[in-house]
C-alpha cells in the first residue's frame, strides 16, 4: 500500500497531472503571503531605532539566504533519493532546484550588497557570510554547468546528485572556516535559542515572508518540473496523446 | 577475493602510474614550474617590498599550490580514460575506491611531493621567517593530499567531457576553500610566532575527512562517467 502510493507518486504522469491541479493553489497561496508580508513589512513595521528605513531590505535578504542553503539540501537530498532508489522524478525534482537555488543565491547577495553601502559604508566587505554565500553560489553554478555538460541527461542528473552530496558535506566546513577566517556580519537574531532579538513586529513580516518564498520555490519547482518532465518523456505515449488534445 | 590480491593489484597500479609518469617527466616538471613560475609574478605584480611580500607570501604560495594541484589534476584519470584501462578498472572484481587511492596515491607522489620539495626556496624568495617555513612544510605535507583527493572526485565527473578542463574548475576550486583558509591562516600564526596547533588538527581532519568519503565518491563518479 506505502509502496504503491510512492510508486504512483513517482510516476511522471501521475506527477503531471496532479501538479497541474495544484500549481493555482500554491501560487494563490503564494500571493496572498506576500501581499500580506510586504503589507506589515513595508508599511506597518516601524523603522529600526539604528538603521532608519534601510532596514526593511531584511524581509527580502533574509528569506532569500534562508532559501539559498535550503534549496541546496533539498537538492541534495532529492539528488541522493534518484540515486539510491533510481526515481526519475527526483532527480528532476533536483535538476529543477539548482537554477532556483542559484537564483536566490544571487539575490541574497545583491540585497546584501545593497544594505551593505549606507550601513558598511561600502558595497562589498570580505564577511564571512557574504563569502560563504559567494562560494555557495559558486557551488550552485557548477550543479547547472556540469548538468549542461553531459548530452545524456539521466547521467547528467546522477553527475550532479555526486557532485550536490559532495557539496553538502562540504558546505558545514565552508561556512565555518569562513567564519571563523573573518567576521563582520551581524549576529543571527530569530534562532537565537532564548528569546529571538528581534521584535515582533519585525518577525511576523519576517515569516510570512519566508513562508512566501517557500511557496513561490514550490511552485517555480512544480513549473520547471513539469516543464523537465514532459521534454523527458516526449516518446512516451502519454505525452503524445497530451500533446495531439490541446 | 583475498586481500593479498587486493594489496597486489594496489602496489601494481601504483608502480605502473609512477613508471609512466617518470617516463613523461615533463608531467611532474610542468606544474612545478608553474608553482614557481605564478610565485615569483606576484612580486612583480604589487611590488618587492618585503613587509608586503612577507604579508602576502602564505596566502600566494598556497594559492599558486591549489592552482599547480588544478593543472596536474585531469592527468589523474584522462589518459587511462581515452586507452579504455579505467573500464578495465570498473571490470576488476578489486573494490574501484581501493584503486581510486592508489591512483590519487601515484598523483600526490608526482605532483604533490615535487611542490613540498620546492616550497622552502619560495618561502625564502619571499622573505618568510624560518618558523614560518617550517609550518608552510607542515601544511603542505598535510594540505597537497586533500587538493589530490578532492581534485579525484571533480576529474572523475568530468573525465568523460570534451570541455572538461574550465568545468573542472568550478567544481574543485570552492571545495578547496577551507583548506586554503586553515593552511594560509596557519602560516600567518606562524610568522608571527603564535602556535598553530589548532590549524594543524583542522588540516589533519580535511585530511582524514577526504580520504575517507572522497574515493567513495569518485569510484561512483567514474562508474555514472563510464556508463
Amino acid at each position: 500500500m506505502f509502496n504503491n502510493f510512492f510508486h504512483k507518486m513517482a510516476s511522471p504522469r501521475y506527477f503531471y497531472n496532479i501538479s497541474g491541479q495544484l500549481i493555482p493553489w500554491i501560487a494563490a497561496a503564494c500571493m496572498a503571503l506576500f501581499l500580506a508580508g510586504l503589507y506589515y513589512g513595508l508599511v506597518k513595521a516601524p523603522p529600526d531605532y539604528q538603521q532608519g528605513d534601510s532596514y526593511r531590505i531584511m524581509f527580502i535578504h533574509v528569506p532569500a539566504a534562508w532559501m539559498s542553503m535550503f534549496i541546496y539540501v533539498v537538492m541534495a537530498g532529492a539528488g541522493a533519493i534518484g540515486l539510491i532508489w533510481h526515481i526519475k522524478l527526483a532527480e528532476v525534482m533536483a535538476i529543477s532546484s539548482a537554477s532556483i537555488g542559484a537564483s536566490f543565491t544571487f539575490l541574497a547577495l545583491v540585497t546584501g550588497s545593497i544594505w551593505g553601502k549606507p550601513m558598511w559604508g561600502t558595497w562589498w566587505v570580505w564577511d564571512a557570510r557574504l563569502t560563504s554565500e559567494l562560494i555557495l553560489l559558486f557551488l550552485y553554478l557548477g550543479v547547472i554547468s556540469l548538468y549542461n555538460a553531459i548530452d545524456d541527461k539521466r547521467t547528467a542528473a546522477r553527475a550532479v546528485a555526486i557532485l550536490a552530496l559532495v557539496g553538502v558535506v562540504n558546505i558545514p566546513i565552508i561556512h565555518y572556516s569562513v567564519e571563523w577566517w573573518n567576521t563582520l556580519h551581524q549576529g543571527p537574531t530569530v534562532t537565537k535559542l532564548d528569546k529571538p532579538s528581534i521584535h515582533i513586529s519585525m518577525l511576523i513580516p519576517l515569516l510570512l515572508m519566508a513562508f512566501a518564498f517557500k511557496l513561490y520555490y514550490a511552485f517555480v519547482l512544480l513549473m520547471r518540473a513539469r516543464c523537465e518532465v514532459l521534454e523527458r518523456e516526449r516518446h512516451t505515449n502519454w505525452v503524445k496523446e497530451l500533446a495531439e488534445t490541446k | 577475493m583475498t586481500s593479498d590480491s587486493l594489496l597486489r593489484a594496489f602496489t601494481l597500479l601504483l608502480k605502473r602510474d609512477l613508471t609512466l609518469a617518470i617516463r613523461h617527466r615533463a608531467e611532474i616538471l610542468n606544474p612545478l614550474l608553474f608553482f614557481v613560475l605564478v610565485t615569483s609574478l606576484f612580486p612583480l605584480g604589487i611590488g618587492a617590498d618585503p613587509k608586503l611580500l612577507q604579508a602576502v607570501g602564505p596566502g600566494v604560495i598556497w594559492v599558486a599550490a591549489l592552482l599547480a594541484a588544478l593543472l596536474s589534476l585531469e592527468g589523474i584519470f584522462r589518459s587511462d580514460f581515452e586507452d579504455g584501462t579505467l573500464e578495465q578498472f570498473l571490470l576488476s572484481s578489486h573494490p574501484v575506491s581501493v584503486l581510486v587511492i592508489a591512483k590519487v596515491l601515484a598523483h600526490w607522489l608526482i605532483t604533490g611531493l615535487p611542490l613540498l620539495v620546492i616550497s622552502p626556496l619560495l618561502g625564502v624568495l619571499l622573505g618568510l621567517p624560518g618558523d614560518a617555513i617550517m609550518i608552510l612544510l607542515i601544511t603542505l605535507a598535510l594540505g597537497t593530499p586533500v587538493l589530490s583527493l578532492i581534485g579525484a572526485v571533480g576529474v572523475a565527473l568530468t573525465v568523460g567531457l570534451r570541455k572538461g578542463g574550465m568545468i573542472l574548475s568550478l567544481l574543485v576550486l570552492p571545495l578547496y576553500v577551507p583548506l586554503l583558509i586553515f593552511a594560509a591562516n596557519a602560516v600567518d600564526t606562524a610568522a608571527v610566532g603564535l602556535p598553530v596547533t589548532a590549524h594543524l588538527s583542522l588540516i589533519s581532519a580535511l585530511l582524514v575527512l577526504s580520504l575517507s568519503l572522497s574515493p567513495l565518491a569518485t569510484a561512483a563518479a567514474l562508474r555514472i562517467s563510464l556508463s
